[in-house]
């Protein structure tokens, strides 16, 4: 098309035009060129991923995924304890978490006084800023001496009498475990929940909670019958955004969760994750090796399992993200 | 009051005043919840911060900010480590943002609802919640065994990745809030469409995208898992970025899980440090937002 243009016998303005669109195809070029960068990104992790856990994935077939050895001497090494501790402590989190961020988003949405709602909700949304380490270290040095001294020893001594359900609250009282675990990373994802719940619960119209509260609905009632029904799907997305990042949390999780590799029924045990494993175990894996091997296999597993639960969580939010 | 009759206001005043007190009760309960649940997210934050400064400020004095890292026992401090953070989370922002900000200014400018535009869009936020500790392994894969070892410029490549996704969020979201009368008056006068881009949509939508710049640094300066795996720390003074790079959370991490009370001691100052700096970066974001 340009060289038709230029062929035209006119006069100044075709050259300008042209100098123009040249600028702007270098500028959309440059974009697009940015946005293909992120999508080949992602797919170079995934195959890195993938190529790099090759080995262990050929060694073990797909055995791999559920034995629950792990033997750096016999060079034995199986996902199946780190994806139990992994899904068991996010999932713990998440029922920690869901009922606290629904009161926080309560709070800030209905019941608080309008000057009282952006320094609070500035407050929530700082405990989201706070690093993973630091979260780990509070955990571990003031948490885990609460855990170890009152609380264990209690529901031990209580719960842990119970049939069937006292398989749960067993063992020695270490203070770390799956159970703090979880606890330290319902604390991390609860402001991400909440700040979601929130906005959420700000879009419902506000005419049709004014309707309820003419029919004479109390506050709570309003929150059941009115803002929850119609904001249900985005809070599940949001719990499922919080969900994501708990299976993916590193640091806080190796300080806490007491890193043993073996599965029992107590959630008071020691246990590991795929991150706390990997995040250990690879500085004693040589290049190379099986072992290393394994850690990029158990770090393919985790990418599947958070790609899932995040696409799942987009996918829930999508209404909300259009908005 | 036979059994028969339908509890209801005007029918029965007695049944109507029990329905009514039982409401007014699940109502104050929740409510009760909710303000409980808020003061105990508040208790979170405050406790954290108050073990920080209470076990931070102890060893908190000048030659922390002078000194490099050194042997338990001996004087140290984390010179080498705050340095060799500001040196990688500074390249892993400054490659990160104009990658960033031509891929929100593709979705919001070029590619409103186009496929290609929808899968970069999608794949941005995965990237955006994704396990940093992956990114740190990808990275391994692709710059640490190919150059033959831990290198700063690994661990700043890991965060420029980190940064990416999140100045993509926010500058297609700010870049949507631009109206599209200001545009069409820039077209109408006959600018092409990247000088609008550039000269107009970013001006008006810088506010935004400065502050998800700072979030970003924010995010990243406390990064500590991609580090493991690609700058790896140094205990010694370093700046070439093509060696094991030191920085402060990966010195953290060493120290918090030493035995010795004097390193122990110094982690809880580098946390202070960090988060100091982080939740400043934060307010510093929201002021720099409101402000507009």
């Amino acid at each position: 098309m340009s060289q038709a243009m230029a062929a035209m016998p006119t006069a100044a303005a075709p050259p300008r035009r042209r100098a123009s669109e040249t600028g702007d195809r270098i500028f959309e070029m440059l974009c697009r060129g940015a946005g293909i960068l992120v999508l080949l990104l992602l797919g170079a992790i995934i195959a890195g991923l993938f190529i790099g856990g090759w080995d262990a994935f050929r060694t073990f077939g797909l055995g791999f995924v559920t034995s629950t050895e792990w033997d750096p001497v016999q060079e034995v090494f199986g996902a199946g304890v780190s994806v139990y501790g992994t899904l068991l402590t996010a999932v713990l989190a998440i029922i920690l978490a869901v009922p606290m961020a629904f009161g926080v988003a309560f709070f800030l949405t209905e019941l608080a006084p309008a000057w009282l709602r952006r320094p609070v909700g500035t407050a929530v949304e700082l405990l989201a800023a706070i690093p993973s380490i630091i979260f780990g270290m509070w955990g571990f040095f003031v948490i885990v001496p609460i855990m170890a001294q009152y609380v264990q020893p209690a529901v031990i001594d209580t719960a842990g009498e119970l049939p069937l359900v006292g398989l749960l609250f067993q063992g020695p009282p270490f203070g770390t475990g799956l159970f703090t675990a979880a606890l330290i990373l319902a604390i991390m994802i609860l402001p991400f929940i909440a700040a979601t719940m929130r906005d959420v619960f700000e879009q419902v119209p506000p005419v049709y909670k004014e309707s309820a509260y003419g029919l004479g609905a109390t506050t709570w009632e309003v929150m059941r019958g009115v803002v929850i029904p119609h904001t249900r799907i985005s809070v599940v997305g949001g719990i499922m955004l919080g969900l994501g990042r708990a299976l993916g949390e590193t640091m806080a999780v190796t300080f806490v969760i007491g890193n043993a590799n073996r599965i029992t029924p107590s959630l008071f045990a020691p246990g590991n994750t795929i991150a706390s494993l990997v995040a250990l175990e690879f500085g004693e894996s040589e290049l190379g090796s099986l072992k290393l091997s394994a850690l990029l296999a158990l770090g393919f597993i985790l990418f599947v399992i958070s790609f899932v639960v995040l696409a799942l969580s987009r996918w829930l939010l999508r209404s909300r993200l259009r908005a | 009051m036979s059994a028969t009759t339908i509890p209801g206001p005007r029918k029965d005043p007695a049944a109507a005043a029990r329905l009514g007190a039982r409401r007014r009760r699940a109502d104050l309960l929740l409510r009760g919840f909710g303000f409980a649940a808020t003061l105990l997210g508040l208790v979170f934050l405050v406790s954290i911060l108050a073990t920080l400064f209470w076990l931070g400020l102890g060893a908190l004095n000048l030659t922390v900010f002078t000194k490099v890292t050194a042997p338990p026992g001996s004087e140290g401090g984390l010179l080498n480590a705050i340095v060799g953070s500001l040196v990688q989370v500074g390249i892993g922002t400054a490659v990160g943002t104009p990658i960033g900000m031509l891929v929100g200014t593709y979705l919001a400018e070029y590619a409103r609802g186009s496929a290609l535009g929808n899968a970069v869009r999608f794949v941005s936020d995965i990237l955006l919640s994704a396990p940093s500790i992956l990114i740190g392994l990808f990275v391994y894969q692709i710059m640490v065994v190919p150059f033959g070892g831990f290198s700063g410029w690994a661990g700043s490549v890991a965060l420029a990745i980190i940064v990416i996704p999140i100045v993509v969020r926010t500058t297609e979201d700010m870049l949507s809030l631009v109206p599209n009368t200001l545009r069409e008056a820039v077209i109408g006068l006959g600018a092409p469409k990247w000088k609008m881009v550039t000269l107009v949509c970013w001006r008006a939508a810088m506010s935004g995208i400065i502050t998800g710049i700072l979030l970003a640094l924010a995010r990243v300066a406390g990064e500590t898992a991609p580090l493991l795996f690609t700058s790896l720390g140094n205990n010694g003074w370093n700046i070439d970025l093509a060696r094991p790079y030191p920085s402060l959370p990966l010195a953290i991490y060493a120290y918090a899980g030493s035995p010795y009370e004097d390193w122990i001691a110094l982690a809880w100052t580098g946390a202070l440090i960090i988060t100091l700096g982080v939740l400043g970066l934060n307010i510093l974001a929201r002021s720099v937002f409101r402000q507009k």
